[in-house]
């Protein structure tokens, strides 16, 4: 039974790590520049994508001959890679989902700021219904391109081979051997957290971050002391995107990225928000790991026997209940957004 | 008329009910004079009618429903295997069941405003699509979909003698076979009907309710409403008639999937009463047509036809203007629509009567059409 339970706890938390990562993303946006953002799951997408066409660009490959076949001249691709550098060419590539993140977060910022620069800026002061709407477009145009690049099929990204195998869990924590996890879902949970604690330190500890949280408290008085707010919002946004882009990313390889991607997840994330509370950084995060432990539960057999269909809903019944019970959400201050 | 509604009103009414009635003759020069598509534009027109009462007038916006287009259209076919192939008691069913599901959902998402509506909506859409997949397949049938089948018990029809033929039978209303043209003639017909409701919702003492409660909630509680009341008969209306267009959508075509129950369905329908103008009568109708008309023209096309058109350009242009013009159309349609959502929301979110009313005031500073002017908001 205890093995059960932390085999589904284990099951929630790359799933939680995900939700977790682009709740974070969309709280930020949401705090600091008051947007609501339905384009931010595109950004996962794009950032698993990225991924993506890293991963194509390692692997751009020539005919060579194939020194197997003896009877006749037959010919393979092998990728540059391999060709200039040998194995070690072979080992880049192996990794080439962990390392699409050297090509993931500058294009992501890139995206990011071209984003707020151009569209998202001239929609601070309109209805929140209208913001919705014009980065749910964005979403549909960014999902389309990716498309027309991509095309519609998933497309696999393989984990490094160091990391294709599961970690024997169980034992580690002396718990017998039932307990299997695979390896590249647990780095995908340390990645989360590394990233989540890297966002948090740079809001907590340095001046830059400091700025940022008093204008999220006080973007006025903030202006009046003569800090340029708006540039620092714009670096925020871009900051978002690259959360989302990297969680993205290193996402690539659990599931393998096709162009709805970003739509499947946006609604769980707003719902996620939510329910960890509408502005709150620390809430999205814990409410992201709790979902998402609360759907690997609810996807056991046990419980579906219990109440069928159970696994379909239970996120948004979560939603449903904390919106109905409790507004503010699990983390989220008194008063803000609670109409 | 007159004593139902105004005269200006009547006169809408009558241009309205003679230009959704001709439609076959003066859109046959764009290529759309054919029922397949007419009455695409008429069923969707009653679905962009319904939200705006929701939307347009309370400014509450619905992220869900295509639920209740979902729960109009297995009415409906429940009604076909069950009881007769007659299209009027289905509609019937399907708009009071979908109704009830408003009743149902709608108590619960109106506790909230704003942004937490359209996420509580969202998330009861996305458990009925869930669910429609996955435990209420003996209803949906699933991923199959549900449609008329040999065997079906068809009770009223039997009753009254009918045998079951060689062929599937079809809906129809009182012995008229709606397929093709009287299809689109029971559709259009329906659609003036939901329009002159519409109408006289917006008119009516509710109709006003309705629209302070969008330009100031908190005074109309001082003044004493009690505004949950009103605005979930809004909902329940406009998920009626969500499930009025979802039932016609399976009497002009006796299939249904749970894939349009999908979110993307619910984006769908707020383009299209954004695109014809927010609060308009008139508006989600125009819009509605609008992106269906465009939804078929674009995704008609492909880059062969665009090579064909762009023939009089030297060679390698023409291959990169069509090969750029082929990513809006066929399969890129989808494309196309999020430009478009986009442009409209950024530059025109009153939408095309909006819009054409500014022209139309521009030329004529003092003139004003019937609903072409726009009610100001109030200071705050």
């Amino acid at each position: 039974m205890l093995d059960a339970i932390v085999l589904q706890i284990l099951n929630g938390l790359d799933k939680g790590s995900a939700y977790a990562l682009i709740a974070l993303g969309l709280t930020l946006v949401f705090g600091t520049l008051g947007l609501v953002n339905f384009a931010h799951g595109a950004l996962f997408m794009l950032g698993a994508f990225c991924a993506v066409a890293f991963q194509n660009l390692l692997t751009l490959s020539t005919k060579v001959k194939d020194p197997s076949v003896t009877f006749f001249d037959a010919y393979k691709d092998e990728p540059y890679l391999k060709t200039w550098f040998g194995d070690a060419g072979q080992t880049i590539i192996d990794y080439s989902a962990p390392l699409s993140l050297i090509l993931t977060i500058p294009v992501m910022l890139a995206i990011g700021l071209v984003m707020e620069r151009s569209l998202v800026r001239f929609f601070y002061r309109r209805s929140h219904a209208e913001q919705i709407l014009v980065t749910f477009g964005l979403a549909i145009v960014l999902q389309e391109i990716v498309k027309a690049v991509f095309g519609a099929n998933p497309i696999p990204v393989p984990a490094p081979p160091a990391f294709a195998g599961t970690a024997d869990i169980g034992t580690w924590i002396g718990l017998g051997s039932g307990i299997v996890y695979p390896w590249w879902r647990l780095i995908y949970f340390g990645f989360s957290i590394a990233v989540i604690a890297g966002v948090f330190s740079f809001l907590r500890f340095t001046t830059y971050g400091m700025v940022v949280r008093a204008g999220m408290r006080d973007r006025e008085t903030v202006g009046l002391l003569g800090i340029d707010i708006d540039r620092r919002f714009a670096v925020v946004f871009g900051l978002a995107a690259v959360v989302a882009g990297s969680a993205g990313a290193i996402y690539a390889p659990i599931v393998s990225p096709d162009y709805h991607l970003g739509m499947e997840f946006l609604v769980l994330s707003f719902v996620v928000v939510v329910v960890g509370g509408m502005g709150s950084l620390a809430g999205a995060v814990l409410a992201g790991f709790l979902l998402g432990i609360l759907q690997s539960f609810a996807s056991m057999n046990e419980v579906k026997e219990i109440i069928p269909g159970i696994d379909q809903v239970i996120l948004y019944l979560a939603a449903v209940v904390v919106l109905l019970v409790r507004p503010r959400g699990l983390l989220g201050r008194a008063g803000l957004m609670e109409s | 008329m007159r004593a139902l509604i105004g005269s200006r009103d009547a006169i809408l009414v009558a241009v309205l009910a003679a230009a959704v009635l001709t439609m076959p003759f003066w859109l046959a020069p764009i290529g759309a004079g054919y029922p397949d598509l007419l009455q695409r534009f008429a069923i969707y027109g009653i679905f962009a009618i319904g939200f705006n009462i929701l939307f347009g007038l309370t400014g509450y916006l619905s992220f869900g429903h295509a639920a209740f287009l979902g729960v109009g259209s297995y009415a409906t076919m429940w009604s076909f295997k069950l009881l007769t192939m007659n299209a009027l008691p289905a509609i019937l069913l399907s708009a009071v069941l979908a109704g009830v599901a408003a009743a149902v959902i709608g108590f619960f998402s109106l506790k909230r405003a704003g942004i937490y509506f359209s996420i509580l909506t969202l998330a009861f859409a996305q458990m009925s699509y869930n669910l429609a997949y996955s435990v209420l397949t003996p209803i949906t049938n699933g991923e199959t979909g549900l449609r008329v089948i040999r065997g079906d018990p068809h009770i009223l029809d039997r009753a009254v003698g009918w045998q079951e033929g060689d062929s599937l039978p079809n809906p129809d209303f009182f012995g008229l076979n709606l397929s093709g043209w009287a299809g689109f003639y029971f559709c259009a017909v329906v659609l003036i009907v939901a329009f002159v409701i519409a109408l006289r919702i917006t008119r009516s003492p509710l109709g006003l309710t309705l629209r302070a409660i969008k330009s100031n909630q908190t005074r109309m509680g001082y003044v004493g409403f009690h505004t949950r009341p009103y605005t979930l008969a809004a909902f329940v209306i406009s998920g009626m008639y969500a499930g009025l267009a979802g039932s016609l959508l399976v009497v002009t075509d006796p299939l249904v999937g749970a894939e349009r129950m999908q979110w993307t369905a619910s984006g769908e329908v707020v383009l299209m009463t954004i695109l014809g103008g927010v609060g308009t009568l008139t508006g989600p109708l125009i819009g509605a047509a609008v992106i269906k008309y465009f939804e078929n023209v674009f995704s008609s096309f492909n880059e062969q036809t665009l090579q064909q058109a762009f023939s009089f350009l030297p060679e390698p242009l023409a291959t990169a203007t069509a090969r750029i013009l082929g990513l809006f159309v066929g399969s890129g349609w989808e494309l196309t629509l999020g430009v478009v959502f986009m442009l409209v929301v950024i530059f025109q979110p009153q939408g095309i009567v909006h819009g054409a009313g500014r022209i139309g005031r521009a030329v004529r500073p003092s003139s004003a059409g019937p609903n072409g002017p726009v009610e100001r908001q109030p200071a705050e």
